[in-house]
């Protein structure tokens, strides 16, 4: 039996049909029937944004931290292009998202109409996928092909346009069981052959290394729990990019922590002198590889990723396996033991002293002392005091973010959601509002910057409605720390535009918007209000002044490779002698 | 300077050979296929030397895209599998990299004269085995089909004898043997 009802209750069926609770939207003319429908039902709960950019954010971070789409509802015109950067950022970091969006009536497209934007024309090259509706008939099947097509294969955002007459327009609904799409049909088991070879390469490894990524976390914790039996069955050591952290527990014996441009000098020395690599849903970005010719240039490499597009894209590879992380972890491990797989039990003790030789740098030392708070000092303590498997943290873009992922220390996959790809100042405290509306009872944590809050610190607000109790921990320089950190190494400490100038009283700010506010200036003070923080209710903006001219350690400076790594306090190198003419023209 | 890294802003000054390739493309026949397909190209900055398109099957509605293009062959591969990676795109075949492939293009070429100059005109369609599909008393249209270079090489030769205005459909492109393109 067909059932029949108009486009816009469509939209509300088709979302509660694929299980949505929650959707982040900011209504306008071309939704306003969207939104009536929404008025007369409860199964779905609309989380009312400040911007929507906010509103992708916070899909993002409810995506991230539940392995679920995040759902986006904007109007025409404006709506839909202050969605765009989150729709980027979603496609940079492979975050499933469906975003809907009003448009004018089908008869007025191209006419210039008010509020109108060519919404598919803009989001085509910054989505997955996207769809104009023409035909209310379409409507449902279209919005359950988005769903599939936003989580299935590499996630990603989906764009629907729905013109108003659309959602006007009575039609026939269809339910989600039916929906194959037609052309796209990502690969999800790895060749068995190809399997097999990685097996045989990687048994053969006198120097391996695990270089894992978001893709791990995507996959699902299935994926998460083979990557630690399989790290544990064979004794390799794990490094993680940035948007991996997590998926390897950091508390683990074979932890080498992050790697890349601030990873650590175990993890990349490790990297750069493995003899067999596996990448495992991880990209080779340039954050990571640093100098290409440089780049881990003893090894063979295994590369496992769900996307084909990305196998020898920057890095050639000896064995691509195309497949979704947890199939092919699982086949890997299978053949490991059926073969009765080992690695060489001497050479692996001799690399792991190599590795512990250089653990013994301690290359994320730092020294506080006196009163100015070392901003790795005030991670480092929010850390011992909020960690548990119950806490979730978002950041926003700069040294903060490299401080965060250094020193806050994850054992669970899913709760640490950062902009990685993008680099989004103005991501971590929506991205937190959408973490805790999936966790309403989870601390949830946005380790931010005085530059980067601003971008994005309307959403306090929508905190405040929904009384989600988000705590936004600033370390604030006043400066871009991280613009001020290159102006430094690269152009001759010119300070071009980095100070941040005129900055708000962030406690009276937070208290302006209805939540409470805090600030910490001496390092005496950092536990006391920490756990001030976690006592007050509600949304907490903390304003913890921190060494306004601290850098990020270890460094490997752009144009150099792995094993060329600046170091801190770790280290006793000029930091302006190392980096090289050519390095200047990278970013 | 050498390629120090992967980045995206890296200023690199080495210029890898070009090489032209043929891609076929099987997608569905749906509004902004093209435009997801072309943007591939424009967001690089590539030209594309020749496109066609048309519906190949009635029933499944599969459009098949013929692009000729110039570029670093690492690029045209990179291009090739994010293609395959459109969600409308069912497949995507590199003509030049499989090798033995067949090229035609279909040309309209329009030539003003009179007296020997549209003699020789005449004869040279003749040698070209182009057809006359519209005459007037000063003027000729010639219907030529060929590869590209032989096409090419028609419009040179008209040129001095009064040509007016071409208009060519762009490459149709297909492997050779038994073997096809799966939608
Ligand atoms: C939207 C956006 N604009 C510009 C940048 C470039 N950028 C990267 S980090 C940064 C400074 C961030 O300053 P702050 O939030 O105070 O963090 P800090 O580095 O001081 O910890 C800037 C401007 C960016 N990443 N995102
Ligand atoms: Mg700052």
């Amino acid at each position: 039996m067909t059932e029949t009802m108009t486009g816009a209750e469509i939209v509300i069926r088709a979302l509660a049909d694929q299980g949505v609770a929650h959707i982040f939207g900011y209504p306008g003319g071309a939704v306003l029937p969207i939104y009536d429908a929404l008025f007369q039902q409860n199964a779905i709960e609309h989380v009312l944004v400040r911007h929507e950019q906010g509103a992708t954010h916070m899909a993002e971070g409810y995506a991230r931290s539940t392995n679920k789409p995040g759902v986006v509802l904007v109007t025409s015109g404006p709506g839909a292009t202050n969605a765009v950067t989150g729709l980027t950022d979603a496609l940079m970091d492979s975050i499933p998202m469906v975003c809907i969006t009003g448009q004018v009536p089908t008869h007025l497209i191209g006419s210039d109409a008010f509020q109108e934007c060519d919404t598919v024309g803009i989001t085509r090259p910054c989505t997955k996928h996207n769809y104009l509706v023409k035909d209310v008939n379409d409507l449902a099947q279209i919005l359950h092909e988005a769903f599939f097509v936003a989580t299935n294969g590499r996630p990603g955002p989906v764009v629907v346009d729905i013109p108003k007459d659309v959602q006007f327009a009575t039609g026939r609904y269809v339910g989600p069981e039916n929906v194959v799409h037609k052309s796209y049909h990502p690969k999800l088991k790895g060749d068995v052959d190809k399997i097999k070879a990685a097996v045989e390469l990687l048994a053969g490894a006198k120097k391996p290394i695990f270089y894992t990524g978001g893709g791990v976390i995507n996959s699902g914790p299935e994926a998460t729990r083979l990557l630690r039996e399989f790290a544990e069955v064979t004794g390799v050591p794990v490094t993680s990019t940035l948007m991996g952290l997590g998926c390897y527990p950091a508390s683990g014996p074979q932890w080498l922590g992050m790697l890349g441009m601030h990873g650590t000098y175990e993890a990349n020395n490790a990297m750069h002198d493995c003899d067999v690599m596996v990448c495992i849903g991880a990209r080779f970005d340039d954050r990571i590889t640093g100098r290409l010719d440089a780049f881990s240039p003893g090894s063979r490499k295994i590369h496992i990723d769900i996307d084909p597009s990305q196998i020898n894209k920057n890095v050639k590879v000896e064995i691509g396996v195309i497949g979704d992380v947890a199939n092919v972890l699982g086949d890997m491990l299978r053949v490991w033991r059926a073969s009765g797989a080992t690695l060489d039990a001497s050479a692996m003790k001799e690399w792991w002293a190599e590795i512990d030789g250089w653990r013994a740098r301690d290359c994320l030392f730092f020294r506080q002392s006196g009163e100015t708070i070392k901003p790795q000092q005030a991670v480092k303590r929010l850390y011992e005091l909020t960690k548990g498997p119950n806490t979730y943290i978002t950041t926003e873009v700069g040294q903060h973010q490299m401080w965060a992922a250094q020193y806050y220390r994850f054992d669970e996959p899913n709760r640490w959601m950062t902009s990685g790809g993008l680099g989004t100042m103005g991501y971590g405290m929506p991205a937190a509002i959408g973490v805790q509306k999936a966790h309403p009872d989870a601390l949830v944590i946005d380790i931010a910057g005085e530059a980067s809050i601003q971008m994005c610190i309307q959403e306090l607000s929508t905190a405040v409605q929904y009384n989600l109790p988000v705590k936004i921990f600033i370390l604030n320089n006043e400066y871009m720390g991280m613009v001020r950190q290159w102006q430094q190494l690269l152009h001759g400490s010119r300070y071009s535009h980095s100070y941040s100038e005129a900055l708000p009283d962030f406690v009276k700010l937070a208290e302006a918007y209805g939540a409470s506010g805090l600030r910490c200036e001496k390092a005496g003070d950092l536990d006391a209000t920490i756990r001030a923080m976690l006592d007050t209710p509600g949304p907490v903006v903390v304003d913890c002044i921190v060494d306004k001219t601290e850098n990020v350690f270890p460094m490997i400076p752009s144009g150099r490779a792995h094993n060329e790594m600046l170091l801190g306090e770790a280290g006793e190198q000029r930091i302006d002698e190392a980096i090289t003419d050519e390095g200047k023209m990278l970013v | 300077m050498r390629q120090p890294t992967g980045s995206a802003y890296f200023m690199d000054d080495q210029h890898p050979p070009l090489a032209r390739h043929t891609l076929a493309i099987l997608v569905d026949n749906e509004p902004g296929v093209l435009a997801r397909v072309i943007g591939l190209f424009s967001g690089r900055g590539y030209n594309i030397d020749s496109l066609t398109v048309s519906e190949v099957s009635l029933e499944t509605h599969l459009s098949r895209i013929t692009i000729v293009t110039t570029g670093p062959a690492g690029v045209v591969d990179q291009i090739k599998t994010q293609l395959d990676r459109l969600v409308p795109v069912h497949s995507v075949v590199d003509l030049t990299l499989t090798g033995k492939s067949l090229e035609r293009e279909l040309m309209l070429i329009k030539v003003r004269g009179k007296g020997d100059q549209r003699a020789e005109a005449l004869r040279l369609a003749e040698a070209f085995r182009a057809r006359v599909i519209d005459a007037t008393i000063e003027s000729f249209i010639f219907e030529i089909t060929g590869k590209p270079d032989k096409l090419d090489q028609f419009i040179v030769l008209m040129a001095p004898l009064g040509l007016v205005e071409v208009s060519r459909t762009g490459v149709a492109a297909i492997a050779r043997g038994p073997e096809g393109m799966t939608g």
